[in-house]
C-alpha cells in the first residue's frame, strides 16, 4: 500500500472528515488521496491561520478535522494556534512536510527548518518526527492521543519519510 | 448609525441564530445586547470571523452567521476566494464596514478610501452580495435568512464606539455551552 494512502486511511479511520490544504510538493500525493475520498471533505486555503480558522468552525460543528501543510507555515499561524486552537482547547492534527531536512535541495527553506521544532516546543505543541516509512505506524495512536487531549498536534514528515526529491 | 447601534438592530433576528462575532468590541457589544449559548464570542485570532463561521456552516445544516468587520476582511482577504468557491446555503457573513479599525481607535481602513468590499466579494465569486445601509441590516440580513442561499452582506455605516467592558468568560466555557447550542 502506497505511504499516501496509509495516511489517509488513518485519517478516514480516525473520523476525520473535514481537511484543509495548503499545497506542498511533497504532500502532493496525501493531498489528491483526500481530495478522492468520499468521507473527507476536503477545502483547500488561502493561508495556513484561515485554514484553522475552518478547521475551528468544522469541530465545533460535529466533524473531526485536520490541516496539512508546509512547516513555513508554522511561522505564520503561531497567534491563531495560540489565541484560537490552545485557548479553546481544540483538537487539531497537523499533518506537516519539513522542508529544510537532509536531502533538502533549496537552501531558503532550511531558514525555517531550523526553528520548526523551537517553536513547536515553546508552543507546547506535542511534536512527532517522522523520518523513516514506519514511522508512520504511530500516526493511528497520533490521532486518537489528538482527539484525547483536544490540542493541535504536529507531525513533521521529512524528505526522508517521502523518499528524497527524486532526480532534483 | 454606529455598529453597536446596528448590533442593537439586529440583535432580535441574530437571537435565534448560530452567531461567530468578531474580535474585540463587536463580541463585547454582542455579549452586552444578546448574551446567549449560540454566540460565539472571539476574544483573539483578528480575521478569522468567517473562516470559523463558514467552517461551522460546512460542518452542519443549522444557519451560521459570521459578524465580520472591514478591518477583519482585509486582514483575511483570502477567505473570500474559499468561501466563495465552496458554497454553503446556510452561511451569511455580514461586513459591518465602517471604514475603520474600531477596536483600536477607528484609524481609517483602505476599505474606508478606495476598496470596495461587495465589489472584491463578487470579483472572488461570491454570488450574492448585498450593500445596504446601517437602517437596513436587519431587513436585508432577514432576507438572506429566507432566501437560503450563501450571502455576503456589506452593511455600511459610520464609525464610532461605546465604552463597555471585555468579556471576562473563559474561553472554553463560551466555546462548550456554543457546541452544546450546534448540538441540540
Ligand atoms: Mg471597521
Amino acid at each position: 500500500m502506497s505511504i499516501d494512502k496509509k495516511i489517509v486511511d488513518d485519517l478516514v479511520a480516525n473520523d476525520v472528515s473535514f481537511i484543509t490544504t495548503v499545497p506542498c510538493k511533497q504532500l502532493a500525493g496525501v493531498i489528491d488521496e483526500v481530495d478522492a475520498r468520499p468521507e473527507i471533505f476536503h477545502i483547500p486555503s488561502n493561508k495556513e491561520d484561515e485554514g484553522m480558522g475552518l478547521c475551528a468552525g468544522a469541530w465545533m460543528g460535529g466533524k473531526r478535522p485536520a490541516i496539512i501543510m508546509q512547516n513555513t507555515a508554522i511561522g505564520v499561524t503561531i497567534n491563531t494556534l495560540a489565541t484560537l486552537t490552545q485557548y479553546y482547547r481544540m483538537p487539531l492534527p497537523m499533518l506537516i512536510s519539513y522542508r529544510g531536512e537532509l536531502r533538502e535541495p533549496v537552501a531558503c527553506q532550511v531558514e525555517m527548518a531550523v526553528h520548526t521544532k523551537a517553536l513547536l516546543n515553546q508552543m507546547n505543541i506535542p511534536t512527532y518526527h517522522f523520518h523513516k516509512e514506519s514511522d508512520a505506524d504511530e500516526l493511528d495512536a497520533i490521532l486518537k492521543y489528538t482527539f484525547m487531549c483536544n490540542k493541535p498536534v504536529a507531525i513533521l514528515t521529512d524528505a526522508s519519510f517521502w523518499g528524497g526529491y527524486g532526480d532534483q | 448609525m454606529i455598529r453597536s447601534e446596528i448590533l442593537r438592530e439586529i440583535a432580535p433576528i441574530l437571537h435565534d441564530q448560530l452567531v461567530v462575532c468578531n474580535i474585540g468590541l463587536p463580541s463585547q457589544e454582542l455579549h452586552m445586547i444578546d448574551d446567549n449559548a449560540k454566540n460565539f464570542y472571539m476574544l483573539g485570532t483578528m480575521g478569522l470571523s468567517s473562516s470559523i463561521g463558514f467552517g461551522l456552516a460546512l460542518a452542519q445544516d443549522k444557519i451560521v452567521i459570521s459578524i465580520d468587520g472591514d478591518g477583519s476582511v482585509l486582514t483575511n482577504l483570502g477567505t473570500l476566494p474559499t468561501i466563495a468557491n465552496n458554497v454553503a446555503d446556510n452561511y451569511i457573513l455580514m461586513i459591518i464596514d465602517n471604514g475603520s479599525y474600531g477596536s483600536t481607535g477607528d484609524q481609517p481602513t483602505y476599505a474606508g478610501k478606495k476598496t470596495k468590499l461587495e465589489n472584491v466579494a463578487a470579483a472572488c465569486g461570491c454570488e450574492s452580495v448585498v450593500t445596504v445601509q446601517d437602517v437596513d441590516a436587519g431587513k436585508a440580513l432577514q432576507a438572506a435568512i429566507d432566501s437560503k442561499k450563501m450571502t455576503i452582506i456589506v452593511v455600511k455605516c459610520e464609525s464610532g464606539n461605546i465604552k463597555l467592558p471585555v468579556i471576562t468568560m473563559d474561553p472554553v466555557v463560551i466555546r462548550d455551552r456554543f457546541m452544546k447550542a450546534v448540538a441540540s
